[in-house]
């Protein structure tokens, strides 16, 4: 509250219209990726590293992340490897069910 | 009480490590209403987790075919097979809102009222565009297509339950974002982060640090957009 009356300081508009700019290309490419319809392992490549572009664009810029302090960077990122273990797990539990299902109708039970 | 020059402070990790071992407050330059949040928006991140999740163990659980997104929502523009179309537009407006809402926070830092109320009510105009387009996606998935929690003409049953989950639930927090970024337009034109003015439902004082506050909440409105759309829409 002690800064109610002061102006602070902010970062030019340019990085702010820059990133905007980016966003738009990169969703651009991500749509271009359906468009032509690249399909396998190249398709689910471009479409992880687009979308982690954008998202990393958003958080740094937008959500001025990259200007805050390492304490509250390191609290907001770190929980991110607990998804990752997570999506690992449930990639194989999905295949068990996959197999068992497989199994299923193949024998018929 | 005197002000914490955080340019003084140690920074990277040898700013972690001090911070973390300082008296009172951990977050330093970090208002308790930023700081909660972003507390809030992490727990909303494992929410959208645990969707995106799931939805990856249905899709690779699952013997029958997975309905192909590209194709089910496209649209056909003057006899022409345009694929995800509308859902191509609806992310260029909620990455204009974005950034509209990037320039507000700006201007209202910089304490130009007026410039910040138009820029927030920009936002806001975008986030309904948004929140329109997508009840014309869902009217016509559910009248025309016929698509619905527990089948659709497509494939796999799942895949309409996950439908409406997922873009249910994103476009809850688009409409609650809308609403709150008109409540702020007023309160901007108004000028109550000048005067101090006591909220209604607080009855605290405010200033311009809150629009920085309902800014983290719409680009994480527009963060969790990427990923539904890389994961939904285009896998």
């Amino acid at each position: 509250m002690e800064q109610n009356n002061k102006k602070a300081t902010t970062h030019s508009i340019g990085i702010y219209l820059w990133i905007w700019g980016l966003l738009f290309v990169f969703s651009t490419f991500s749509y271009l990726v359906d468009w032509y319809n690249f399909q396998g392992l190249l398709r689910w490549s471009l479409i992880i590293f687009f979308m982690l572009v954008k998202a990393g664009l958003i958080m740094a810029i937008f959500m001025h992340l990259y200007w805050e302090r390492w304490a509250i960077v390191n609290v907001l990122l770190w929980p991110m490897t607990a998804i990752m273990v997570f999506v690992a797990i449930m990639t194989a539990e999905s295949q068990y069910t996959f197999f068992t299902r497989a199994l299923f109708f193949v024998t018929g039970g | 009480m005197s002000e914490l020059d955080i340019s003084k402070l140690p920074k990277g990790g040898k700013g972690f490590v001090h911070d973390f071992a300082a008296d009172q407050t951990t977050f330093k330059g970090v208002p308790w209403g930023k700081a909660m949040m972003w507390i809030f928006l992490l727990s909303d991140t494992f929410i959208f987790s645990c969707f995106l999740i799931s939805l990856m163990t249905a899709r690779s659980s699952t013997i029958a075919e997975w309905p192909y997104p590209s194709e089910v929502f496209g649209l056909t523009v003057f006899g022409v097979e345009v694929p995800l179309l509308l859902i191509a537009i609806m992310t260029f407006v909620l990455i204009t809102s974005s950034g509209t809402m990037a320039l507000a926070v700006k201007y209202g830092y910089e304490r130009n009222r007026k410039m910040c109320a138009w820029l927030i009510l920009a936002t806001a105009i975008g986030g309904l565009t948004f929140v329109g387009m997508q009840a014309f996606e869902w009217s016509k998935l559910i009248f025309h297509d016929g698509i619905r929690p527990w089948s659709n003409p497509f494939g796999a049953a799942q895949f309409g339950s996950f439908f409406f989950m997922i873009t249910g639930f994103h476009g809850t927090h688009v409409s609650i974002g809308v609403i709150f970024l008109f409540i702020f337009a007023r309160k901007t034109f108004r000028g109550d982060f000048d005067t101090g003015r006591r909220g209604h439902f607080t009855s605290m004082k405010s200033d311009y640090k809150a629009i920085e506050i309902l800014g983290l909440y719409w680009h994480f409105v527009d963060l969790v957009w990427v990923f539904i759309f890389a994961f939904f829409y285009l896998w």
